[in-house]
């Protein structure tokens, strides 16, 4: 089994785990969690392409990875920030109570 | 500006001797892990006995500066304070609170030290003495030092002590603000030498005009701005006083730390006086010039001996800085974070950049015309924005006790 | 090499692992902190250095505090630090049987692709060109992801803040 299926491999796995984390768990900064954990599988999957890819050219790979966790602590930010509005308003920060539109 | 040939002499190359003559003890396949090993031991042994001088230097030249003679009565001069510091810490009682995270409560210290003495590996101490040669060693190192943060919310979290809690979110607050300005202040200097290596930007310091005049970072003037702006941050980051708040003994008794006895105590001291000594390090390697000697003639005296002695100069001056400044309060330290330091680093990224497409004004009055527009756009705004911020306080009147 | 790989991705992925299987909520985030940092070793072992020292600052350094600030502002004072509302056996099963069956396609993709990494040893990263690039070829997309970071940024903080209506309901 060549280096590039087992990176690739790694990645999925750690895709499905960020899934099933963000999936199972009822709690709103897990769930987020798992976002972040999927975001990361992505950017091993464009590291393992990068470095076993077939053109010798740049750095391609590597600024879309930066870009991305770029993004990925934009989107932490704030989806943290709407978890800390959550919590204002139902005093929990359970996903299942989280069903109203009314404000 | 001359070009110098390197010195290499026997002082130079002694400690290359003494690796190469213990590697030769061990098969040569093992080479690289006795150089290794021999570079980490190096460091840990050296950088811990600059700690425990540093303690007794410390305590002894506050003393001083307070009108006292410091600890006198341990040893010669009290020159073995150190061990009996270490003798008593070592067999306290460790107490661990009933509800406190047992794990996490172990953890904390270790993985501070760990993070701490990692960034020891990618300082030039000498001209051979690199530990670790790596591409993009300054953002290693300050990679090494963000996770040192994780361990501070560890301990306060792990204490199950909401007055340990509290503190650790307020230290967490001081250290995460600091890290902005302290990264602004030294891309300047990356910019400029254009290399993220350690070890290239050491090279690069080592011209020198007229034969004395070193051309070090801090002496152009986005690299004086950027230098002052990174020893603020580092006294910051490092919870030296005055931004001390967090570990002040009349504010939340001991911050993060009031739950820890014992060797664990011990531990945060190290680190905290490790982590100093690192972020002097660094602000020797970025803007004074690392290894390299002021005057062309004083290359006799070999790099690493100029190397500790600017670092024990930066080490003093932080000394100087305990021993004469009042502590700030969080709003206040805040305040000078974001609305100060923040606003200038910025403005010197600009100024840097100006400086770096300026390079080549080459007759006498365009020098000069760059030099004056430089310190211009590194002065102007230093004065405007701290006139401004100092708007509404009184002029301070001092009354000195009658001799 | 592919040994060394092996165990860097067991590592990461048992982290992972225990993290969501955790029931305090710190000790959740603490465990993933270890899943980026193993992910930030991935890197290194692939040659782009920058990049994974990048990681660690951002991750560990940095999104690591967002998180665990978020779960200290959110816990309610009379509870004990656990996860609530994981419960309901039927809901993880079902979010296990799906994981399970993306990750089933996955595998199947990859090992039924035919791939043939590159013989050329391997590349370490040139900070030099990789900034140049970042200056040159994808400057408008820098200058975007200024943007969205600055506006981002201003979003969270208008969120998150108090103001004078919900420090009444604070006070409920």
């Amino acid at each position: 089994m060549n280096p590039l299926t087992l990176c690739l491999l790694f990645s999925g796995a750690l895709f499905a785990a960020g899934l099933a984390g963000a999936l199972c768990r009822g709690n709103a900064i897990l769930v987020l969690l798992g976002i972040e954990l999927m975001l990361n599988a992505a950017n091993v999957n464009f590291i393992a392409f990068w470095r076993f890819g077939p053109s010798p050219a740049a750095a391609t790979g590597v600024v879309f990875v930066l870009f991305a966790i770029a993004v990925a602590a934009a989107e932490a930010a704030v989806g943290l920030a709407l978890v800390i509005a959550v919590y204002r308003h139902q005093r929990n920060i359970r996903l299942a109570e989280a069903v109203r539109l009314k404000g | 500006m001359s070009a110098v040939p390197t010195p290499d002499s026997l002082l130079e190359r002694a400690p290359l001797l003494v690796r190469d003559w213990v590697s030769g003890l061990f098969p040569a396949s093992w080479r690289w892990l006795t150089g290794s090993l021999l570079a980490i031991a190096a460091v840990i042994l050296g950088f811990g006995l600059l700690f425990t001088l540093l303690t007794l230097i410390e305590r002894k030249a506050l003393g001083r500066m307070q009108n006292r003679p410091g600890p006198n009565r341990t040893g010669p001069g009290g020159l073995l304070q150190p061990i009996a510091d270490g003798i008593k810490l070592l067999v306290k009682e460790d107490i661990v609170p009933v509800a406190a995270d047992r794990p996490l409560h172990f953890l904390a210290p270790v993985v501070l030290v760990a993070f701490t003495l990692l960034s020891f590996a990618v300082i030039p101490y000498g001209r051979h003495l690199l530990p670790v040669d790596l591409a993009s060693g300054v953002l290693f190192f300050f990679a090494a030092g963000a996770a040192t943060e994780l361990a501070v919310f560890m301990a306060g979290w792990s204490s199950h002590n909401k007055y340990s809690l509290l503190a650790a979110m307020r230290a967490l607050a001081q250290l995460i603000s600091y890290e902005l300005p302290l990264l602004l202040a030294v891309v300047p200097v990356v910019m400029l030498a254009g290399t993220l290596s350690t070890a290239a930007i050491v090279a690069g310091q080592g011209r020198w005009t007229l034969g004395f005049i070193p051309h070090w970072w801090v002496g152009t003037p986005c690299g004086a701005a950027g230098f002052l702006i990174f020893m603020t941050a580092a006294l910051a980051e490092s919870n030296r006083s005055p931004f001390d708040l967090p570990e002040a003994e009349s504010e939340l008794i001991a911050g993060h730390l009031t739950e820890y006895s014992g060797f664990k105590y011990a531990l945060f001291f190290l680190a905290e006086y490790l982590g100093m000594t690192a972020l002097c390090a660094m602000a020797v390697t970025l803007f004074l010039g690392g290894w390299q000697a002021p005057c062309v003639w004083l290359q006799s005296i070999p790099s690493y001996g100029w190397f500790f002695l600017k670092l024990g100069a930066l080490l003093a001056l932080l000394m100087w800085i305990r021993g004469t400044l009042p502590r700030l309060r969080l709003d206040q330290l805040m305040r000078l974070c974001w609305k100060f330091l923040v606003p200038l680093a910025l403005i010197n990224l600009g100024t840097a950049a100006f400086w770096h497409l300026s390079a080549g004004w080459e007759p006498l009055p365009a020098r000069l015309a760059r030099w004056a527009l430089a310190l211009l756009l590194v002065l102007g705004p230093f004065a405007a924005i701290g006139r401004r911020l100092g708007a509404g306080v009184e002029r301070r009147r001092y009354r000195y006790a009658p001799s | 090499m592919t040994s060394v790989l092996v165990i860097l991705a067991g590592f990461t992925l048992a982290a992972a692992a225990v993290a969501f299987a955790l029931r305090p909520l710190v000790h959740c985030a603490l465990c993933l902190v270890l899943a980026w940092a193993g992910v930030a070793a991935f890197y290194l072992w692939a040659g782009a250095e920058f990049l994974a020292f990048a990681q660690v600052l951002v991750y560990v350094g940095a999104i690591s505090m967002v998180v665990l600030f978020a779960v200290l502002l959110t816990r309610r004072q009379a509870d004990s630090d656990e996860a609530p509302g994981s419960g309901g056996a039927g809901r993880i099963a079902a979010g296990l049987a799906v994981a399970a069956v993306v990750a089933g396609v996955l595998g199947r993709a990859v090992l039924g692709a035919n791939l043939a990494p590159s013989p050329v040893a391997a590349r370490p990263l040139d900070v030099r060109r990789l900034g140049a690039e970042l200056a040159g070829a994808y400057a408008p997309a820098l200058l975007v992801a200024g943007a969205l970071l600055t506006v981002a940024l201003i979003g969270a903080v208008v969120i998150a803040a108090t103001d004078a209506e919900t420090r009444g309901e604070d006070r409920r």
